[in-house]
């Protein structure tokens, strides 16, 4: 065996030898190192788990895209009835088999018959909660007969069903004779989510970074003291560098191993959470092989790299560890050239250059993971500066400041952790609130108009809807017109000149246009000040129309009686020309080729309303498609994203503490001679106690400011790529500065116990 | 030696688990007296010496000082009475390393809230007075031991205590440095008129003190009284 | 010391011979210099005639004829106040200090006392040489450090002797 490989055995047997204390020593960092590495698994993991989910999206899919399909025995009428239960997405599909050997969809056993129904476990664990009964309505009494498998679900909580209905006509529906669909294209995610998704994994990951290198440092001052034993019985500087890096990849290595225990335990997990409609299966959550490659090879190295660099700041002598007596003054100049670079690399995006294409995207991310490391980097000088310029204040604090001016290596690799992950944060939630904001005010939504609107595609009877509408219970109000498509029916310039007719009593009429008098029989046409020649031309009295998208609703003229009226803005759109129709005017089969719109408005204090409304649409219309107000919906996902990012910065600073915490309770434990000794002499443990907070409040303090002033920057920059008007978010700085003064009181607050303990008089003892 | 005693400590017993430190343990301190306690490795010198100080209570006996019961105190009175009555000096490692010289021994001072500027000036006479004022801007990392030492006692001097307790104060220095730093000492505290109690196996170091007391097996025995 | 005393130690534990008395002197405090026999015969006459000793009998087991000797209550009282009174410190003290302690086991007495006791006298000495230092010019200095360092050794050498005195009291009544 060779010298050098005896010296990294030997490193790695200090590694977990040394009695209790190596022991602590080891778990604490293979623990440290596994929360890491199981994190940086579980992010390796999650282009795979989309794949996986693509993959069964892809099998189960029924758009069609080829030609017309005649019925066959092995085709099948398909209607899409998705809907959403209390925010979670339900897909719903309806089934009618045309023949007798009809495709059977992924992860179904049978084909459903009329009034039978397959569902997925979750919907089939919501059917039989109490929430049930609220649903039930919406499969219309189906019996269920199976669950759909895995291979047929995106995730496991999806919730899904195909229900048999022998009803099913042509209208409105598609006629399939497989499902799924090889090579569809996919239109990925738009770049800006690309951009957003990648900063999120930086600004989560960068932390974990940080808090690896500084978990394999556990224990480091104790490390110190042996080497330097070592050199005193004869190592010379190699084999101590060697020794090091031994225990230092010992440590990797249980961390390697405690974090793919964590990763496999973490995994089954998984399925319990549903986030954003997205639920992953475990077998989903694998990390890909190049990444958990590059993984297992970068932990270890990055360890060994830290602990060398460790090494550098230190030399290790045979009397002792000497910290070099001249404490180097920590240099300006190279802290700036990453932030610079950034803001170099960002700077052709700002304002209307915007993110263009994957060299866009790449660009974006680099600058940002730049403009991120800048606040790294400048910390520790910042820190630096600031701890040598504090003066005189309480003994706390004093003992405190010098504490920290004496060696401030350890709280700044920590506190790094935390600037990076807050910096972050500010940065992209000030561009999720800018895009909420915007969201909006750009739907225009005002808040008396309806927040529901209901469209149904195989059913024309409006009196019928609205009373069955009306007399649903939390429905306040409710108001509805027929939709036609018109079109001059000579010439036929189709497409042009395409109208809107809309048929509905005099009341519902008065939201799209002045209308002056109104009585049944009446017809309106409306002009606005856009109109266009060619539709004033063809739309006259007497001008002969077709009705329904395909002619489906014959033709009719607009009588000599029709009145030209000037089109309002109404709160499902635009000012725009139209026939307007009282009831009376059209026979109930010409308005059978349209559709009916109906608005409603719910009481704001029942959440349950929308439920059975939906309930109601589906009764109904099984293919009717009930819309909630946008403004509403946009808030909901945003809510989601902004959420999920807090609770990543919350693991992610827990993470953080729970090392500053190992490091100050290993720094107690170092220094219990002299605390017990201060103690001895009469020191209240309250100044000790102060000068633990103001320890670890300082240098979190002068990373938050520096956190603030690179998360304003990246939040400015972000905006400004996505051209979004710059607006500061002060809550989430305040919020996100508030989670850095959290980590600091909880440190404290978990290390004052063991302050305690060792501040007893058996700490005089001399070992 | 008419006066009352400052310091009384009757019957003191004291077991660490299984382990008997102190076992009727008696002794007293007179104002301005030097006592040597004296006794064999583990006799249980620190832990009587811990015990006359507050630091550790006994688990039967009484320590009064100037007629107050110690074990009556709360700890934070205890720790008042060591703060402004009390000095301690230990065999070493009792300076703050973060701190300079003349700020460790302005510790105390600034301990009882007196202000900085003050409490520095008084720790500089201090200095002074031990012959180590131009150690008042280094760390104790950049002192040797004997001067590290001179820093501890003139930390234990500086708020002009009743009683000095010091544990083998020059167990880790050479005895020129141990004379030195004894002479410093008791000269200091006979200045101030401040009792030392004073816990060292060195005769030499025992030579400069009024009288001894023995601790043998947890017990003492008082030998300049009994003859 | 005087061999006396030693001998009347000796004697506590039970009425010996002449040669016996020598063989045991010899035997533990005779390292240096074994007796005479002349000089143990002049002892113990004198003891006799001070009263401290006397003839416990005569036995003539073929060949000359030996004296028995026992100790005297007033014996007993000599051997006690000489244990018992520290020895002035001087220097080469270990043997005197040394046979008493060996005597005080033998017959029982507490080592340990002996041992505070003249540990006392040591440092009453050694406070006055340290006061006299701390008053004097440099040469009474060194006079005093010369005489401190001995004294100490000495100490030290008590201490040891304390600290062994389990172990001693084994071999000596053995
Ligand atoms: N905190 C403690 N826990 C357990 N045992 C203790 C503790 N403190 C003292 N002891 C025991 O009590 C006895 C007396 O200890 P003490 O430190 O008082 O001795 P000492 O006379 O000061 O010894 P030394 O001269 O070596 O300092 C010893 O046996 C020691 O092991
Ligand atoms: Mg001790």
């Amino acid at each position: 065996m060779s010298a050098a490989l005896k010296d990294l055995l030997l490193g790695a047997r200090f590694a977990v030898a040394g009695g209790r204390d190596g022991w602590t020593r080891a778990v604490l960092t293979a623990v440290g190192v596994g929360v890491g590495v199981a994190l940086l698994l579980l992010a390796a993991s999650v282009p795979q788990a989309f794949a996986a989910r693509q993959a069964r999206d892809d099998a189960r899919s029924d758009l069609v895209s080829s030609g017309q399909l005649s019925p066959g025995a092995n085709t099948v009428l398909l209607g899409y009835t998705d809907t959403e239960f209390r925010g979670d997405a339900v897909r719903g599909r309806l089934l009618r088999a045309e023949g007798t050997r009809p495709p059977v969809p992924p992860g179904v056993a049978r084909f459903p018959g009329p009034g039978e129904v397959v569902v997925s476990p979750a919907l089939k664990a919501l059917l039989d909660s109490p929430d049930g009964r609220l649903f039930a309505p919406r499969l219309r009494g189906a019996r269920v007969i199976g669950t759909i498998a895995d291979a047929g679900l995106s995730g496991p909580g999806e919730l899904a069903f195909y229900l048999g209905d022998g009803a099913l006509t042509e209208r409105a529906t598609a006629r399939i004779d497989r499902f799924g669909q090889a090579g569809l294209e996919h239109e990925g995610l738009s770049p800006l989510l690309v951009l957003l998704v990648v900063i999120i994994f930086v600004v989560l990951l960068l932390p974990i970074a940080v808090f690896l290198a500084s978990a394999v440092r556990f224990g480091g001052e104790r490390r110190d003291q042996r080497l330097a034993a070592l050199r005193l019985i004869g190592a010379d500087p190699r084999m101590t560098r060697r020794i090091a890096a031994g225990e230092a990849t010992a440590g990797a290595l249980l961390g390697l191993g405690v974090g793919a225990l964590l990763f496999l335990a973490g995994r089954q997990v998984a399925p319990f959470f549903t986030v954003w409609d997205v639920s992953v299966f475990a077998a989903d959550v694998r990390p890909g092989l190049p990444l958990t490659a590059l993984i297992v090879v970068a932990v270890p190295v990055v360890s060994v790299a830290a602990g060398l660099a460790a090494l550098r700041g230190v030399a290790i002598e045979p009397l002792g560890v000497t910290r070099r007596a001249t404490v180097t003054r920590r240099r300006l100049w190279w802290r700036l050239i990453p932030p610079a670079a950034g803001l170099l690399v960002l700077a052709p995006m700002l304002g209307d250059g915007g993110v263009q294409g994957s060299a866009g995207q790449y660009q974006a991310a680099a600058g940002a993971v730049l403009l991120l490391l800048g606040a790294v980097a400048l910390l520790p000088w910042l820190i630096d500066l600031v701890v040598r310029r504090l003066g005189g204040g309480p003994v706390g604090w004093q003992l405190a400041v010098r504490r920290l001016r004496f060696d401030s290596g350890t709280p700044v690799r920590l506190v790094n952790g935390i600037t990076v992950a807050v910096a972050g944060t500010i940065g992209l939630q000030m561009l999720f609130a800018g895009a909420q904001s915007q969201s909006i005010t750009e739907t225009g939504h005002d808040a008396a108009g309806p927040q529901v609107i209901v469209q149904t595609h195989t059913f024309t009877d409006r009196a019928g809807l609205l009373s069955r509408l009306r007399s649903t219970p939390g429905v306040t109000a409710a108001d509805a017109s027929v939709r036609l498509t018109t079109q001059p029916a000579r010439p036929p310039r189709a497409g042009e000149a395409l109208v809107e007719l809309r048929e509905a009593d005099c009341a519902s009429l008065a939201h799209y246009a002045r209308l002056g008098r109104c009585s049944p029989g009446d017809v309106f046409l409306v002009r606005t000040s856009e109109s266009d020649s060619a539709v004033t031309a063809a739309y006259r009295p007497g001008a002969r129309l077709t009705l329904g998208d395909d002619g489906g609703g014959g033709s009719w003229t607009l009588p000599a009686r029709t009145r030209v009226v000037t089109g309002t803005q109404t709160y499902d759109a635009v000012r725009q020309d139209a026939v307007l129709v009282t009831p009376g005017v059209l026979r109930p089969s010409q308005l059978a080729a349209g559709t009916i719109q109906a608005y409603v408005w719910l009481s704001p204090g029942d959440p349950d309303a929308l439920e059975r409304l939906r309930n109601t649409a589906v009764g109904a219309d099984p293919l009717s498609m009930v819309g909630v107000q946008s403004a509403v919906r946009m808030d909901r996902k945003f809510d989601g994203i902004r959420r999920g990012l807090y609770i990543g910065a919350v693991i992610t600073l827990l993470l953080i503490a729970a090392s500053m915490l190992i490091g100050v309770l290993e720094q107690l434990r170092e220094r219990r001679r002299l605390l017990a000794m201060l103690v001895a002499v009469g020191t209240r443990r309250g100044t000790l106690s102060w000068s633990v907070l103001w320890q670890t409040a300082v240098p979190v303090l002068i990373g938050m400011v520096l956190a603030v002033v690179f998360g304003l920057a990246l939040g400015a920059v972000l905006m400004s790529m996505v051209q979004l008007p710059l607006s500061v978010s002060w809550p989430v700085v305040g919020g996100s500065a508030g989670l850095g003064a959290a980590v600091v009181l909880l440190v404290t607050a978990l290390s004052l116990p063991a302050l305690w303990r060792l501040t007893r008089p058996e700490g005089l003892r001399t070992e | 030696m008419t006066a009352a005693p400052l310091l009384e400590a009757d019957d003191l017993h004291r077991s660490f688990g299984a382990t008997p430190a102190l076992d009727g343990a008696t002794m007293r301190v007179w104002p301005g007296e030097v006592v040597a306690v004296m006794g064999s490795s583990g006799s249980g010198k620190s832990t009587l010496l811990h015990c006359l100080a507050g630091i550790l209570l006994p688990d039967s006996g009484v320590v009064t000082y100037g007629g107050r019961d110690l074990s009556a105190m709360s700890e934070t009175e205890r720790s008042a009475l060591r703060r402004t009555d009390f000095g301690f000096v230990f065999q070493f490692g009792q300076l703050v390393p973060e701190l300079t010289c003349l700020e460790n021994v302005a510790l105390p001072l600034r301990l009882e809230r007196i202000r900085r500027g003050e409490a520095e000036r008084r720790a500089a006479e201090w200095l002074e007075r031990l012959e180590v004022a131009d150690l008042a801007r280094k760390r104790p990392g950049e002192t040797s031991g004997g001067q590290a030492q001179r820093v501890a006692v003139a930390r234990a001097l500086v708020t002009r205590p009743r009683v000095v307790f010091a544990d083998e104060p020059t167990g880790a220095l050479d005895s020129l440095n141990g004379e030195k730093v004894m002479r410093l000492l008791t000269q200091a505290a006979r200045e101030t008129a401040a009792a030392v109690v004073l816990v060292t196996h060195e005769a030499r170091v025992a030579g400069y003190s009024d009288r001894e007391v023995v601790v043998r097996d947890g017990r003492t025995r008082d030998l300049t009284r009994a003859s | 010391m005087s061999i006396g005393q030693v001998f009347l130690g000796l004697l506590e534990s039970g009425p010996r011979h002449g040669y016996d008395l020598k063989r045991a002197y010899d035997d533990r405090f005779g390292h240096v210099r074994p007796l005479h026999y002349g000089q143990v015969y002049a002892t113990l006459s004198r003891l006799l005639k001070d009263g401290f000793v006397e003839l416990d009998g005569v036995e003539q087991v073929d060949g000359p004829e030996r004296k028995r000797y026992a100790v005297t209550s007033a014996g007993v009282t000599d051997v006690d106040r000489w244990l018992s009174t520290a020895e002035k410190p001087e220097l080469y003290l270990q043997n005197t200090l040394y046979t008493k302690v060996v005597l005080a086991l033998l017959s029982g007495r507490s080592a340990a006392d002996l041992l505070d006791v003249q540990r006392a006298e040591h440092l009453r000495h050694m406070r006055e040489l340290t006061r006299r230092k701390a008053s004097g010019d440099l040469a009474d200095q060194l006079v005093c450090d010369h005489a401190l360092f001995h004294l100490e050794a000495d100490l030290r050498w008590l201490e040891l002797t304390a600290a062994r005195l389990d172990e001693l009291t084994k071999r000596v009544l053995t």
